[in-house]
């Protein structure tokens, strides 16, 4: 199963990863604010992620770390 | 095992940038670059001046910042001097098609061998958003408020055609970052433009077209759309040299 890591102090909460994500697994945080005051993105079924990176790949701020 | 982290030619320093500027994209794209290469200890970058002023601040390796639009002069200079580094300008549309036009294009005819990055997002962005000579016919900016009128502000510039009439050039691509597709190649492409410098083939120009939400007024998502929608149509994706071929 792949593994996410989120650098989620870094994150603007652009949502680009969102879009990306080919089985839309990934949302902006409702309930949470990070430092910066931004919706930081999450996983929403960690168990369906196939880590084909795409998400990573739109990342403009290197948030996200992708583990096979 | 891990398929995909921050490439190690970034800092730690968070980027400045918009949320959804894709800056931060062709930032990556270019420390990968040097990381696959393994040209780190030896690269030496130009920042120019623009949003992308404070990239001294993002890449690991070497910087200089020019002054603006000269980011080819000063790298002309600094290659000649030590022909052994690996030199790269990193410059956006106001900086190289506008004030820094006749160096582009003279550092393209003298065929110097160094690699420049063109960011094109079609509007000057750290000024807040006035029109740029890439700005599309019809585009509202600051100062086009009711879309730029090619009768009075006349076209934009394609500068990978402009600069395909030379004979110098080794490489000229122009790729996009709106989708994983598009950002794959241009990985492919900013690598290229690495690999001919260290080769010693000559000038190589990568002109990636870009997205600026805030100062097209767009939610970033919406930008990477008109990316597809209306810059990519007007500023067409492809490889205008390769002397490879």
């Amino acid at each position: 199963m792949a593994k996410l890591t989120f650098q989620e102090e870094e994150c603007k909460g652009c949502g680009l990863c969102v879009h990306a994500c080919p089985k839309g697994l990934l949302s902006l945080s409702v309930q949470r604010l990070n430092k910066k005051g931004h919706t930081p993105v999450e996983l929403t079924k960690p168990e369906d992620c196939t880590g084909c990176a795409s998400c990573a790949t739109m990342c403009p701020d290197c948030v996200i770390t992708v583990e096979k | 095992m891990i398929v995909f982290e921050k490439p190690k030619a970034l800092t730690d320093v968070p980027l400045h940038y918009c949320p959804g500027c894709t800056h931060g994209i062709i930032h990556r794209l270019v420390a990968q670059a040097i990381d696959n290469l393994g040209i780190e200890g030896r690269t030496i970058g130009i920042a120019p001046v623009g949003c992308a002023v404070m990239a001294y601040d993002y890449f690991a390796c070497d910087m200089i910042e020019a002054a603006h639009g000269r980011a080819p002069a000063v790298a002309t200079g600094v290659k000649r001097a030590m022909p052994e580094s690996i030199v790269f300008s990193y410059q956006g549309d106001g900086d190289l098609a506008s004030i820094g036009l006749c160096e582009t294009v003279s550092t393209a005819a003298r065929g110097e061998n160094i690699t420049v990055i063109f960011v094109n997002n079609a509007i000057y962005g750290m000024t807040g958003g006035q029109m740029a000579p890439t700005s599309l016919p019809g585009q509202v900016t600051q100062t086009s408020p009711y879309g730029r009128d090619v009768a009075t502000q006349g076209y934009p510039i394609k500068i990978c055609e402009l600069l395909a009439t030379l004979e110098a050039p080794a490489y000229l691509e122009r790729v996009a970052v709106n989708n994983v597709k598009n950002v794959n190649r241009a990985k492919k492409a900013i690598e290229k433009a690495f690999r001919n410098q260290v080769e010693g083939k000559g000038f190589s120009l990568v002109e990636v077209v870009s997205a600026c939400p805030t100062n097209w007024g767009m939610e970033p998502q919406q930008a990477l759309d008109w990316v597809q929608d209306k810059m990519i149509p007007y500023y067409p994706l492809g490889v205008y040299r390769d002397k490879e071929v």
